[in-house]
């Protein structure tokens, strides 16, 4: 039994550690291979624990294993009464004192980069966007410049970019694992913390607090580009003229039909600060549909059919006119070629 | 000879018995076989939960189910199944241990059980409407903009039992500081009476505060304030601290008798006095203490600036070192001792590797900059459930084959406890020991599906299998319970060779506990007679009447009223009609109230001629 538990235990501790060393998770979203700011700094605060407590739990199996081995029950000693050792006050002292000095050890840093995380004193030397959170999708506004758009969020590399969040319905939180940690969305008092992206990628968000039945659906991009794409991608964005009628002809129809549904009363074509619904500026650009599927004629049609599907509890359900597959068809045509900029993700390295 | 009576009892007769008992060994028993049952079905909730999780972008229940799944699993398995089986244990052996006949108010605490189990089966009705969906932790706005009746069912239900889990902790807290035996002075307490004195000192403030939150809210949702309402000048993020406030201190509530649990397990099974006995003693003290001013770690997310967020980091991180001291006290009480390892032990032996893992990583997620990325990933939820299962569970299934010849006059069958151990315990780190990784990998809590081609399908795959591992485990432990309580033959008297005055008593365990209490003259009493002594406790007083309480209906009509009252509250705003539960329900229990005041109740005596009689 012992000897099986042994080889057990050998094994399934190799397994895991293979499976650790195999795959720290998927690049662009795992928060163990970082490539920002504040996900550096957690990641170092993540290692200093892991070591001084794996340590610790050395230290304790150690003691445990002996004590097990040593001291059961054998054979010729059934009936041995141990002396009745009430305690030691020099051990006790011992492992009071140094869990004390590894907390201190552990304790210090962490004060100090709570504090280093939580400076906002330069917030007005950078770009500051604002962030609404909503069941389930994400709004972004860049102040000052006249952009608005959702769901996928260009930022140029190497730079703070600070963004100040707030949400329209419940909680959500806003988590980027590979670029920063996480941080509440609320109904009230408006959060505010900076990303800082190294590199250029497309950099996968997710809703961290549970906000109703498609909690798990809600995520979104961080796409970081170069400081001239991010340049020419802003120059692009606010010269877009909401009112162009596309040269395709099935786009075109398709346009008329987004005006007579009135789907321009909940989604904002440009500027406009309407954000009842997702901004569609760039919707042709976009990462992913809805944030989770990919980025296909079909699966748009398959959404304005029915939105419920692919996720319950979202608000476009029964707030539209029911449209027929072509109608449907139309409009995603339309929507599809809503490419105001030539920069996109293919721009972010991937 | 009790239970010789009771077998040839009618089925009816025992049912009554057990519905108007006061006596706690029954109310110990009503508990487990209670908290047993939720445990069930919160263990059911789980499988779902790792079954929907077994593959990405599975569709095996909707969304909307999924999401009170997941709450009606959390809500249950801490305020109606851990909970529970701890005051079962609790009432069933701590009387005995401090050398008392009874707990101090036989009545309330006969009240506290019925109130738990209807808040339950209140929680619990509302599957057939649909469930809480806002997660067990209720977060505002979420919760007051949950649809239908979920969430009130969830209010309710956990009020009501909440007035319950007062009462016990009152009832506990009164027990043992008026009613040791002659000798038992607080520094020769066993731990586990220590560990229940001090949890039921957290139920008394912490339960007010949730309290307080719970009335808020159904004051937000059925009478329409705004006090959670944002466009109304609400504050959404009091909830929270409210939550907790309470819900950090019921960690400990949860914990903390756990700790007496081992405590006792490995004294006994090493044959050596529990080393630094009274370091023990205050390091839980200090637990307790620090656990009332470390809630808002639960938080540091929110955005509540980085002074608190230090604060309440350093705070929680001071915790590691009185949870240190009771390892290291653990471990040097196996050193040098004479070592049995049986079903009780092999769990409490489990517990040091499972539970140091989860301390380690209750330093980590209080490192609050390396929080901002554990928080509300998979991470925190394999760290709680080291914890809560490698700690609490694992405690509870010790107490449970340690104690249960003493509540059932029956061993549990070692080679079935052998067997759902093994399983139940491998299970339980493959289950959890792999989300540490899933949460760093990207994986947030309370997630529906996870999609494809994330690199995460591995590891969900091995957490579910391992889910299957322990239910597995439960499932023989079930039988086990079941097969002895029909095959297994009467315990003998202290089959452990024990050390603490719940072994002294007669087998099996008459109802008046001790026919005269005893003089105890140290720490481990029982062990200094058998040592220093003829093995028997020296009376501390003649044979004389003993003085017993009659048993009560009145506290489960009580219990109903409150219930019907509870559903009369949920659908007054759909239908005046309910009004006349909401009315009638309140004066049931009021008139039960009124009958218990009035009415005087002196109970009865057991002559001093009757228990010379038994003693022959």
């Amino acid at each position: 039994m012992k000897g099986w538990m042994g080889k057990f235990k050998v094994l399934s501790l190799l397994g895991f550690v293979a499976l650790f060393l195999s795959a720290c998770g998927k690049e662009n979203l795992t928060a163990l291979d970082p490539k920002g700011y504040g996900a550096e700094k957690s990641l170092d605060l993540i290692i200093l624990p892991t070591v001084i407590m794996s340590f610790v739990f050395l230290v304790v199996m150690v003691i445990f294993t002996i004590a097990l081995v040593r001291f059961r029950k054998r054979k010729g000693r059934e009936d041995f009464i141990p002396k009745q050792v009430e305690g030691n006050k020099t051990l006790e002292t011992v492992w009071t004192i140094i869990p004390i000095l590894l907390i201190i050890i552990i304790a210090v840093p962490t004060v100090w980069y709570t504090f280093v995380l939580a400076d906002k004193a330069d917030a007005k030397d950078h770009i500051n966007i604002g962030v609404t959170g909503n069941q389930y999708w994400w709004h972004f506004n860049y102040d000052g410049m006249d952009i608005q758009t959702s769901q996928d969020l260009y930022i140029p590399v190497g730079e703070k970019v600070y963004l100040n969040m707030l949400s329209s319905d419940v909680i959500h939180s806003f988590w980027v694992p590979t670029l920063s940690g996480k941080l509440d969305v609320n109904p009230e008092n408006e959060n505010t913390f900076y990303i800082e992206a190294y590199e250029e990628g497309v950099y996968w968000g997710k809703c961290a607090e549970l906000c109703g039945p498609s909690h798990s659906l809600m995520d979104f991009k961080i796409v970081a580009v170069s400081k001239t794409e991010f340049e020419q991608w802003v120059a692009d964005m606010q010269s877009v003229d909401p009112e162009a009628v596309p040269d395709n002809e099935m786009a075109a129809q398709g346009r008329e039909l987004f005006q007579e549904n009135n789907c321009i009363g909940c989604h904002a074509i440009g500027s406009s600060p309407v954000a009842v619904g997702p901004n569609l500026t760039d919707f042709g650009n976009r990462t992913k549909l809805a944030g989770v599927k990919d980025m296909t004629k079909e699966n748009i049609v398959a959404w304005l059919l029915n939105p419920e599907k692919i996720k319950p509890g979202n608000k476009m359900t029964g707030a539209y006119p029911k449209l027929s597959e072509e109608d449907a068809s139309l409009i995603a045509e339309y929507l599809m070629q809503l490419k105001p900029s030539e920069i996109t993700t293919e721009d972010a390295g991937k | 000879m009790s239970t010789a009576i009771a077998q040839k009892r009618s089925f009816a007769a025992v049912l009554w018995d057990y519905l108007t008992t006061v006596d706690h060994k029954k109310i110990g028993k009503l508990y487990l076989y209670g908290g047993g049952f939720f445990f069930l079905l919160g263990g059911i909730e789980a499988m779902i939960i790792r079954i929907q999780l077994i593959k990405p972008e599975n569709d095996f229940i909707s969304a909307g189910l999924y999401n009170e799944m997941i709450t009606m699993h959390g809500t249950t398995m801490i305020f109606f199944a851990a909970m529970p089986l701890l005051l079962g244990l609790m009432n069933a052996v701590m009387p005995l241990q401090i050398g008392a006949r009874d707990v101090a108010f036989p009545f309330v605490n006969a009240l506290g059980f019925w109130l738990f189990l209807f808040g339950g089966i209140m929680l619990n009705v509302s599957w057939l409407t649909g469930a809480p969906d806002a997660g067990w932790t209720g977060y505002a706005p979420l919760s007051t903009l949950s649809p239908g009746h979920g969430v009130d069912y969830y209010v309710l239900g956990l009020q009501i039992s909440g007035a319950g889990t007062l009462m016990g902790g009152i009832n506990f807290l009164v027990t043992i500081v008026n009613m040791r035996a002659p000798g038992m002075t607080f520094m020769r307490m066993p731990l586990f009476s220590w560990t229940t004195f001090v949890a039921s000192v957290l139920i008394l403030f912490a339960f007010p505060a949730l309290t307080v939150g719970l009335f808020l809210m159904m004051f937000d949702r059925m009478f329409g304030s705004a006090f959670f309402d944002v466009a109304l000048g609400g504050n959404s993020i009091i909830w929270q601290h409210l939550f907790w406030i309470f819900g950090h201190p019921e960690v400990y509530i949860l914990i903390l008798p756990a700790f007496g649990i081992f405590s006792e397990i490995f004294a006994t099974f090493s044959k050596k006095r529990l080393f630094g006995y009274t370091a023990m003693v205050f390091a839980t003290i200090l637990i307790a203490f620090l656990g009332f001013m470390v809630w808002a770690h639960h938080m540091f997310t929110v955005g509540m600036g980085p002074v608190a967020n230090s604060i309440f980091a350093v705070a929680t991180m001071a915790i590691a070192v009185p949870t240190g001291i009771k390892i290291f006290n653990w471990l040097l009480t196996l050193w040098g001792g004479n070592i049995t390892i049986n079903s009780a032990m092999l769990w409490s032996l489990a517990f040091i590797p499972s539970f140091t893992i989860g301390g380690m990583t209750g330093v980590m997620v209080a490192t609050s900059v390396a929080d901002y990325q554990y928080h509300d990933t998979y991470f925190v939820i394999a760290h709680f459930h080291y914890v809560i299962v490698g700690g609490t569970v694992f405690g509870i299934l010790a107490a449970l084959h340690y104690w249960w010849p003493l509540m059932f006059n029956r061993i549990l069958n070692e080679k079935l406890g052998k067997l759902a151990f093994w399983t139940f315990f491998i299970g339980f780190h493959l289950t959890f020991f792999i989300q540490h990784f899933l949460g760093l990998m990207g994986m947030p809590r309370r997630y529906w599906v996870f999609l494809k081609n994330q690199e995460l399908d591995l590891g969900n795959l091995i957490s579910s299998i391992g889910a299957f591992f322990m239910a597995f485990g439960v499932i023989v432990f079930v039988i086990n319970a079941i097969y002895s309580g029909i095959k297994g033959k009467p315990a003998p008297h202290d089959p452990w060779d024990a050390r603490t005055l719940e072994w002294a008593v007669a087998t099996p365990v008459p109802h008046y506990n001790f026919k005269q209490l005893p003089l105890v003259r140290g720490l481990d009493p029982l062990w200094i007679e058998k040592t220093e002594g003829n093995g028997k406790l020296t009376p501390a007083e003649p044979i004389g009447d003993i003085h017993m309480p009659n048993g009560s209906i009145l506290p489960f009509i009580m219990s109903v009223g409150f219930f019907i009252a509870g559903l009369g509250f949920i659908y007054h705003m759909d239908n005046n009609l309910a009004y006349i539960l909401l009315f009638g329900g309140m004066a049931l229990a009021l008139v039960c109230m009124l009958i218990r005041s009035l009415k005087d109740d002196h109970g009865y005596h057991i002559h001093k001629e009757e228990l010379e009689r038994e003693a022959d």
